[in-house]
């Protein structure tokens, strides 16, 4: 009872920001609406006892994908006037495709069901020994485990093309080198001049 | 799970996908610690790399049946034994030629060819795919590393906007795909195309055909079919042509296996349909790649689109919708990718420091400033406009042959007209480089031993397989059954 008040909870507040996404008139609210969502869905998932997914929204998405989103957001200079001018122009087809997606959606429910989802059955807790972070890592390096091993290379092609495309040598950079900065001695920098003391005057 | 038990010796056919991965982190690390130092190391390495891989798999890919890993994801035929083993070829061949274009702009580095390798690996998981997983983990391995290929030299404005042209483009295509994908996932709720194709084979939901259609325009993208075209003109223009002569041949082999293991092997269960959406698709291909090639007055333009011309032979191949319709694609697909290899490979060889042959006039009189170079080029050119006794002809007869077993009496005269206007922009060229006049002193074209030796055989491959064409075309008709 207290799991299904708390995903009415979630749920509602998870709808509301993501109405707030695209109503939001300033983008950098956008993003921020966006990481709400985010915070909610992850609260869902671990309602679902799939914590791994959970956590991991929160850390990449939330906490590294997000952050970069707002990073863009605020240093490019969008003049908002200018976008939205002409915008309203394509909002009946926008329209006209909503409603087109939305009756098809009802019809296929409506003539099908569910597909065989109970949705009427709620949550069922799992064991209590059951890890969502096992299960998923004896799927992904099982099954999945040549795609998966794909995905890293991909990952690997996408670091070099972009270190490959963007990293530049130009001469003259002032740039630090560590290596040199540990090796100094103290010879090189410091100078011990004798100076006689003088008599004095 | 006894199932998904795995040992060393049952892995054995994924040897080529297993030994380039471990390949491209060699090449990384040796251009950190070694190529930095050593312009022109890496790439000696890379083609190493290629050799031994090439034999590596000769070793341990040589299947005599069909061998499914990896849960279902992977597959091991004949068929990819022998796209693998030309994939090693024509990356080898490719980076040999432009291995001189890339030093003289400054672009010779070791990403190139990691890139070029992670290229290679994404076609290879094509060629190997049993699953819409690793169809679309495939193209966009691929797709990722060719579009830092194009826009590698930093300097030049029009690359930049070349790659930005792909990026974009590839990126919506490859949505298309995952519509399609998703599609066709959820109607038959399994990832395998061997899974699909028995799905598909009993009475199924009418919705297929939508993911269908999402999924041949993805296809007629990468490929470069027309409508989906105009992304190809733009990035062979605009890239190095080093790259233009990598995306131009190697990657051909990857997106012929998508279209087979996607369209011919995992729906083969509504052949009918996709036929039928290939063929307008085909046809308008033929006609605008060759009608607008005759316009162009730069080189790299007009093979471009000549490129989608042969594309539109290529997907009458499947429009024929028989085994020997998809033996006569892999027959034109090999044939097309070792002339692509050499006339790229000319272009290449005819451009100097700061001097880029891209135009037609450059390479007027070029009989008289090298022999050899216009020989191996005009050889080229009749192959390409399918001129026996040169294997181009053979090409296309076995996709006329095809078209004509399925009564597709319109194809067939629509393949025949537009081949004779094809050849009139290829002899052309002949005809420049015979016929005219050098219009002023032009550069010398390269002169080094090993490129133009490679470059000779290459040629001499298209006469020999042309006069002798059993062997190729038995290969062929063997591996696709």
């Amino acid at each position: 009872m207290l799991v299904e008040i708390l995903f009415y909870i979630f749920a509602t507040l998870l709808v509301a920001g993501a109405l707030g996404v695209i109503t939001a008139r300033n983008p950098v609210y956008s993003v921020l609406f966006l990481v709400f969502c985010f915070v909610n869905s992850a609260a869902i998932w671990l309602l679902v006892e799939a914590e791994f997914l959970a956590i991991v929204l929160v850390l990449v998405y939330v906490g590294a994908v997000m952050v970069l989103f707002l990073f863009v957001v605020m240093m490019l200079d969008i003049n908002l006037a200018e976008i939205r001018q002409g915008f309203t122009r394509f909002a009946w087809l926008g329209w006209i495709t909503a409603l087109a997606v939305i009756a098809e959606i009802t019809g296929v429910i409506w003539r099908n069901g569910l597909g065989g989802v109970d949705v009427g059955r709620g949550f069922v807790s799992e064991p209590a020994n059951y890890s969502n972070t096992l299960e998923l890592g004896r799927v992904l390096y099982t099954h999945y485990a040549y795609p998966f091993e794909l995905a890293a290379v991909l990952l690997v092609v996408a670091i070099v093309a972009a270190i490959a495309l963007t990293l530049r040598r130009r001469p003259g950079l002032k740039v630090q080198d560590i290596s040199r900065q540990v090796a100094v001695r103290a010879e090189d920098r410091l100078r011990v001049v004798k100076v006689s003391a003088e008599k004095r005057s | 799970m006894p199932d998904t038990m795995m040992n060393l010796h049952s892995i054995a056919a994924a040897v080529p996908e297993i030994y380039l991965t471990a390949a491209i982190c060699i090449v990384l690390l040796f251009e950190a610690f070694v190529g930095a130092k050593r312009p022109g190391a890496t790439g000696t390495l890379t083609l190493l790399v290629l050799v031994v891989g090439a034999a590596l798999t000769v070793a341990y890919a040589d299947v005599a049946h069909r061998v499914v890993l990896f849960d279902g994801t992977y597959v091991a035929d004949p068929l990819a034994y022998v796209l693998k083993l030309a994939g090693f070829l024509a990356v080898a061949v490719a980076l040999l030629y432009s291995r001189a274009y890339l030093q003289n702009r400054d672009i010779l580095k070791g990403e190139y060819y990691v890139l070029s390798l992670s290229a290679l690996l994404g076609i290879f998981v094509l060629i190997s795919a049993n699953s819409l997983l690793t169809v679309y983990l495939g193209v966009e391995l691929l797709a990722l590393s060719v579009y830092a290929m194009v826009a590698f030299d930093r300097e030049s404005g029009v690359a930049a906007e070349a790659a930005m042209k792909y990026f974009v483009l590839g990126a919506i295509a490859s949505g298309m795909l995952l519509y399609g994908m998703s599609i066709v996932y959820g109607l038959t709720g399994t990832l395998n195309l061997d899974g699909i194709a028995v799905a598909l084979s009993a009475p199924h939901n009418l919705g297929v055909i939508l993911g269908l259609t999402f999924i041949v325009v993805a296809v007629a993208f990468k490929l470069g079919a027309v409508p989906f075209h105009m992304w190809l003109p733009d990035v062979y223009d605009g890239a190095p042509t080093s790259v233009t002569l990598f995306i131009g041949t190697a990657p051909k082999l990857g997106y012929f296996a998508l279209a087979l293991r996607l369209l011919a092997h995992g729906l083969a269960g509504v052949t009918v349909d996709w036929t039928a959406m290939l063929a307008p698709l085909a046809v308008l291909t033929l006609v605008v790649g060759n009608v607008v090639a005759i316009a162009q007055t730069n080189i790299k333009r007009m093979l471009a689109y000549s490129t989608i011309s042969h594309v539109g032979f290529i997907l009458l191949g499947f429009v024929a919708g028989t085994v020997n319709g998809y033996g006569a694609a892999l027959y034109y697909t090999l044939v097309y990718v070792l002339m692509a290899l050499g006339f790229f490979g000319v272009v290449i060889l005819a451009s100097r420091k700061g001097f880029e042959a891209d135009k037609l006039e450059h390479y007027k009189g070029l009989y008289r400033r090298d022999p050899l170079l216009a020989l191996a080029m005009a050889m080229l050119m009749f192959s390409t406009a399918g001129v026996p006794p040169f294997v181009g002809f053979w090409a296309k007869l076995r996709i006329i042959q095809a078209l004509w077993e399925t009564q597709h009496l319109w194809l067939v005269v629509t393949a025949v007209v537009m081949s004779v206007v094809g050849a009139f922009y290829y002899l052309r060229v002949v005809k420049l480089m015979y016929f005219d006049e050098a219009p002023e002193s032009l550069p010398d074209t390269v002169r080094s031993f090993g490129v133009r030796f490679a470059l000779g055989v290459n040629a001499a491959a298209v006469l020999v397989l042309g006069i002798l064409p059993a062997p190729l075309l038995d290969l062929c008709a063997r591996v696709i059954h």
